[in-house]
C-alpha cells in the first residue's frame, strides 16, 4: 500500500526534525523578533488608518504572529534536501526505487509541518499576546477551517519547492533562482506587509498568483475573514495551486529524467 | 606576505570561481538585490497607505533605509562570512584555520568571500543618494562629517554584531539563527523610526544592542528631529564609540570562543 510508505516517510521526517532543539528555540525567537518589529510598525499604519480592505489593529497585529507562526510549517524560505541529491547524483538510486520521486518529497514537506506547527507556531503566537492584544479564531469551526486551509498551503509551497528543486537537474548552482522564487513567493505570500496594504491592483494580482494561498489565505481564515461558499472559494483557490503546481512538477520531472545521464560507476 | 596580500588572494580566489557559473552568479547576485529590494518595497507598499510613521515622511524613511542598508551590506559583504565558523565546527574543517599562518576571522573572511554580496549593499547606497538629494539637510560642516562617519561606523556595528554571534557557535552550533534577530532583524528595525516602537524595544535598539547609533541617532540630527527620552543631541556623533567598544567587545569574545574550541574529533 504506498499511502502507507508515504506516511513512514513523513512520520520519520517528523523524527528527524524533532532533534534540533536548539535550531528550534533560535528560530522561535527569531520569529519572534520579527513578529514585535513588524507589529509596531503595522499598529503605527493602522492607527493613522483605523481600518484597511477589512482589517482592523488587532486583525494586523495578529496577522503578524500567526504569519511568522507558518514561515516554517509552510517552509517558505525554502531548503535544498532535494536538490543536494540531484547534484550528487544519489538521485540516480532515488530514481530506482519503487515509490513516486514526487511524492516522497511531498511526504518529507509533509512531515515536517505538525512539528513546526506546534513548536514554530504556537510560541511567536503567545509570546506576541503577552504583549499585544492578539484574535483568536472566533469559533471552533474556523480553526479547523484555519488546520485545513494550512494543510493546503503547506501542499502548494512544497509542490512550489519541488520544482524550484528540480532545476538543479539543469543548473549545477540553484541557489540564486532558489532565492528569486522563495523572496518574490514571501512577498506575494503577505510575510512582508499583508496583501491587504498592497495597492488594490497589486492586491487583485496578488490573490490569484499561488503564492497568497502560501500564507494570506490561511491568515485570513484563521483572523474568520471568509465564511461559507466564500471559505469554499478559498478552499478551491488553494487546492487548484496545489493541483497545478504538482502537475508542473511532474512535467518538469518528467523531461529532466528523459535527459538525465548520472556520472560516476 | 601580510595578512592583507593573503586576504586579496583568498578573495581573488572566490571571484574567479564564484564566476565560473555565470549563469547562477547573475541570478543569485539578482536575488541579492531582491532580499534587500523586498524591505523597501515593504516601506514603499506601507507609504501607499499612509503620509508619515511618527511624524517621519517617505524619504525620511528611506533615508534611514538607505543609511542602516549601506553600513549593514558592507558588513554583509565583508564580514558576515564568520557565520559559516559553525558549519566549518559541525563538519570539523575548522582546526584547519588554527593551524594556519593568519588569522581565523581573515581566513573566514576570504575564503568564505561571496561577490554576490555586493547586491545586498549597493541597493541601500542607490536608495540612501535618491533621498539624499531629495531631502532638505542644512549642510554645515559637522553635517557632511557625520554622514561618512555614520555608514563606517554602522559598517562597524554590524560586523561586530555578526563575530559576536557566530562567536557564540563555538559554545553551540544549532543557534547560528539566533545570530539573524541581531543582524537582520537590527537592520529591519532600523529601517523605521524607533519612534513607532514600544517601549522595551526602543530601550533594546539603543541599550543592549545599540543599533539606533547606526541610522537612527544620526538621522535625527541631520533632519533635525527630537532626541527622544530627552537625550542630548551629541548622542547622534556616538556611532564611532559605540562601534570602537564592540569591536572590542568582539575581537576579545572570539579570542575566547578560539581557546574554548575543542574538535569535533570524529
Amino acid at each position: 500500500m504506498k499511502f502507507r510508505l508515504y506516511a513512514e516517510v513523513a512520520r520519520s521526517t517528523f523524527r528527524r526534525v524533532t532533534t534540533y532543539r536548539g535550531a528550534t528555540f533560535a528560530g522561535v525567537v527569531t520569529n519572534t523578533v520579527f513578529g514585535f518589529i513588524l507589529a509596531y510598525v503595522l499598529l503605527a499604519v493602522f492607527n493613522q488608518r483605523g481600518s484597511v480592505g477589512g482589517f482592523d489593529a488587532t486583525d494586523a497585529v495578529t496577522y503578524v504572529f500567526v504569519t511568522q507562526g507558518l514561515l516554517m510549517v509552510v517552509g517558505i524560505f525554502g531548503n535544498f534536501e532535494m536538490a543536494e541529491r540531484i547534484r550528487t547524483g544519489d538521485v540516480a538510486v532515488d530514481l530506482c526505487r519503487p515509490y513516486d520521486f514526487q511524492g516522497w518529497w511531498l511526504a518529507v514537506h509533509y512531515g515536517k509541518a505538525p512539528f513546526y506547527f506546534v513548536f514554530r507556531g504556537l510560541p511567536p503566537y503567545l509570546l506576541g499576546a503577552l504583549v499585544f492584544h492578539l484574535r483568536l479564531p472566533p469559533d471552533v469551526p474556523t480553526f479547523l477551517a484555519f488546520v485545513v486551509s494550512t494543510a493546503l498551503a503547506v501542499g502548494v509551497a512544497g509542490a512550489y519547492g519541488f520544482i524550484l528543486q528540480s532545476l538543479a537537474f539543469w543548473l549545477i548552482d540553484i541557489r540564486g533562482p532558489s532565492q528569486l522564487g522563495w523572496i518574490t513567493a514571501q512577498f506575494f505570500a503577505g510575510t512582508y506587509v499583508p496583501l491587504v496594504l498592497f495597492p488594490a491592483w497589486l492586491e487583485s494580482l496578488a490573490r490569484v498568483l499561488p503564492f497568497a494561498s502560501m500564507i494570506q489565505f490561511p491568515v485570513e481564515v484563521f483572523l474568520g475573514k471568509h465564511s461559507g461558499a466564500n471559505l469554499a472559494g478559498v478552499f478551491a483557490l488553494q487546492l487548484f495551486w496545489l493541483v497545478a503546481l504538482v502537475a508542473v512538477g511532474r512535467a518538469v520531472l518528467d523531461r529532466a529524467t528523459r535527459k538525465l545521464v548520472i556520472q560516476g560507476g | 606576505m601580510n595578512s592583507l596580500a593573503v586576504y586579496r588572494r583568498l578573495v581573488g580566489a572566490r571571484v574567479r570561481s564564484d564566476l565560473q557559473y555565470r549563469t547562477s552568479f547573475f541570478m543569485f547576485l539578482a536575488g541579492q538585490v531582491l532580499v534587500g529590494g523586498a524591505d523597501f518595497l515593504a516601506i514603499v507598499v506601507i507609504f501607499g497607505r499612509v503620509d508619515s510613521l511618527s511624524g517621519w515622511s517617505a524619504f525620511d524613511v528611506a533615508f534611514l533605509y538607505g543609511l542602516s542598508g549601506v553600513g549593514f551590506g558592507l558588513g554583509d559583504l565583508l564580514v558576515s562570512q564568520v557565520e559559516t565558523a559553525s558549519d566549518h565546527i559541525k563538519a570539523g574543517t575548522f582546526d584547519a584555520f588554527l593551524v594556519r599562518p593568519l588569522g581565523s576571522l581573515w581566513q573566514l573572511a576570504g575564503m568564505e568571500f561571496a561577490p554576490r554580496r555586493l547586491g545586498r549593499a549597493v541597493q541601500p547606497f542607490v536608495v540612501l543618494a535618491i533621498a539624499l538629494t531629495r531631502l532638505d539637510i542644512d549642510w554645515t560642516v559637522p553635517h557632511v562629517v557625520l554622514l561618512p562617519v555614520s555608514l563606517l561606523s554602522g559598517f562597524a556595528i554590524y560586523s561586530a554584531i555578526w563575530v559576536l554571534t557566530s562567536s557564540v557557535s563555538f559554545w553551540t552550533v544549532e543557534t547560528q539563527e539566533l545570530a539573524n534577530s541581531f543582524t537582520y532583524g537590527g537592520n529591519t528595525l532600523t529601517s523605521y523610526p524607533v519612534d513607532v516602537f514600544g517601549g522595551v524595544l526602543q530601550r533594546i535598539v539603543i541599550f543592549v544592542v545599540p543599533v539606533a547609533f547606526v541610522a537612527y541617532f544620526p538621522a535625527v540630527e541631520l533632519l533635525d528631529k527630537p532626541m527622544p527620552f530627552g537625550l542630548p543631541r551629541f548622542v547622534a556623533w556616538l556611532g564611532p564609540v559605540v562601534a570602537a567598544i564592540l569591536v572590542l567587545a568582539a575581537r576579545g569574545i572570539w579570542r575566547l570562543a578560539l581557546r574554548h574550541y575543542r574538535s569535533t574529533g570524529s
